[in-house]
């Protein structure tokens, strides 16, 4: 027993020089991992772009394999390489939930100061259309949007980002309403700062957490809107190899065995969204005051 | 130069009971008058009045006989009983003092602030480590009136004896008027050339 604990405290000696990680500061190591994952998810992303369409070219003599160290994720129906075409697709997908949800995280956030700020009658009204979007099914707004817009993308960056707004805008009100009976603000205003001075340096460190947490909160949601959307012929064109559309392609495959067609699109779908979770997580750390120097 | 409140009034909301009224107050520049009264009889109301925080119902603070101003620098500042709430937990505490203009380094090293505190965030300092922040904030923005609204009471004895003796040294140099609102009687009875009861200075009778 004596032995054992000597042993223990050589080791718990020896354990801190071992793992110099400890030693760095959580905001250190918070930015060198969202460097890490940022360019990870844009290196993920630039793949996709560069990849030339000649690569998902059609080629029925290997059409329908299942993954082998040729073809990673098997090929699909028409004999295109899966891997190929999800990375591909996941670059569209990423374009459009990232364009999306930014356009939509500042609607929210202007939204929201605006009815915190403004006058009690524009506050209302805004709570008004808050409540007509969130009332609203997303799925049924955005088909009509993107329809009455002609479809494609732009119908599609349009449903999303006129949908997604609302919550956002509704949480930053709450903040900002908050925030100016705070005491700091109140004396900020008898140390003689205008109120665009106190929304910019006082009110916008809070907001911005938020904002992120926000953009990152909606951007699954926007690709999973986007993909339903593509899925039920109102958004993307087939031949666009978008997400959504090769999971709704993979449907009809489903039944007949080809479970790779659908299984290795959506973890990467996953893998993608779980990315940019850790990014904004890391992200938050970073901004968060309360641990800087630890 | 003198701080005035002229037969002053106030409630919170019209149904509820007032909470200062008719009250007659003045402090001239270059004294220092102390304000006691038990709790809740509406010490920190008439501090918030004072320095323009909340707006009399009735009667008028004046300062030189004209109505404080709402634009720019308030000639009269408050520094509060809870310094936590004061300061934005998201900023450095630099920018704290940089909010009231030039950084007085000779202040600071009387208040005893280091300057590796100027690097930190509010929540990695003690209130009262705090506290020397807000008056250093309170006496940089060149106010000749300091309201102190009960500024010590959360500090040991040593800090009390510091920070008191840089606020009354910096008022006898720019020759400021200053309120000390505390439930100490000793100290106000040491720091104060006069001090009121707030029951006596308001004429409740006259309604």
């Amino acid at each position: 027993m004596k032995k054992l604990r000597q042993w223990l405290f050589h080791w718990q000696q020896w354990k801190t020089p071992l793992l110099p990680m400890k030693r760095l500061n959580v905001r250190t190591k918070a930015f060198a991992l969202t460097v890490i994952l940022f360019s990870l998810i844009v290196t993920i992303y630039g793949v996709g772009i560069l990849i030339p369409q000649k690569a998902v070219a059609t080629d029925f003599a290997h059409a329908k394999q299942p993954p082998s160290w040729q073809h990673l994720f098997g090929t699909d129906n028409l004999g295109r390489d899966i891997l190929v075409r999800t990375l591909k697709g996941m670059s569209v997908s990423v374009t459009i939930g990232i364009v999306a949800s930014c356009i939509s995280a500042v609607i929210g956030i202007l939204i929201g100061i605006a009815a915190a700020v403004g006058s009690r009658f524009w506050d209302s009204v805004i709570n008004w259309l808050i409540d007509l979007i969130m009332g609203i099914p997303h799925t049924v707004f955005i088909i009509l949007i993107s329809f009455a817009l002609g479809r494609g993308l732009k119908g599609l960056l349009a449903g999303i980002a006129a949908t997604h707004w609302a919550s956002l805008a509704r949480l930053i009100r709450g903040e900002v309403l908050q925030l100016r009976n705070q005491h700091y603000i109140t004396v900020s205003r008898r140390l003689g700062k205008s109120g665009s001075w106190i929304l910019i340096h006082h009110m916008l460190p809070h907001l911005v957490p938020q904002f992120l947490v926000g953009l990152i909160l909606m951007f699954p949601h926007a690709i999973l809107h986007e993909a339903s959307i593509s899925f039920l012929g109102y958004g993307l064109p087939p031949e666009q190899p978008a997400v959504g559309i090769i999971l709704a392609e993979s449907m009809t495959y489903l039944s007949a065995g080809m479970w790779w067609m659908a299984v290795f699109p959506g973890l990467v779908l996953v893998l993608i969204v779980w990315l940019i979770d850790q990014l904004g997580e890391n992200l938050r750390r970073v901004i968060d005051p309360f641990h800087a120097q630890e | 130069m003198c701080l005035k409140a002229k037969d002053i009034s106030f409630r919170y909301a019209k149904h509820q009971s007032w909470i200062v009224q008719n009250l007659n107050f003045c402090v001239e520049q270059g004294t220092c008058v102390g304000l006691s009264a038990p709790s809740g009889a509406g010490k920190s109301t008439l501090a918030m009045l004072l320095a323009g925080y909340l707006t009399p119902v009735e009667g008028e603070i004046l300062l030189n006989e004209k109505p404080l101003s709402k634009k720019g620098i308030c000639p009269v500042q408050l520094i509060y009983q809870h310094p936590e709430q004061t300061v934005n937990p998201r900023w450095r505490l630099r920018k704290v003092l940089e909010e009231s203009g030039q950084i007085s380094e000779e202040l600071l090293a009387a208040l005893g602030i280091e300057s590796a505190w100027l690097g930190r965030f509010p929540q990695e300092l003690s209130g009262g480590e705090l506290q020397r922040f807000c008056v250093a904030r309170a006496l940089m923005s060149g106010a000749p009136f300091l309201i102190c609204d009960e500024i010590s009471t959360m500090l040991d004895a040593i800090t009390q004896a510091q920070i008191w003796h840089v606020v009354c040294d910096e008022a006898k140099k720019r020759n400021m008027g200053i309120v000390v609102i505390t439930h100490n009687y000793h100290l106000a009875r040491h720091l104060c050339s006069q001090i009121y009861d707030l029951h006596k200075i308001q004429n409740t009778e006259k309604i």
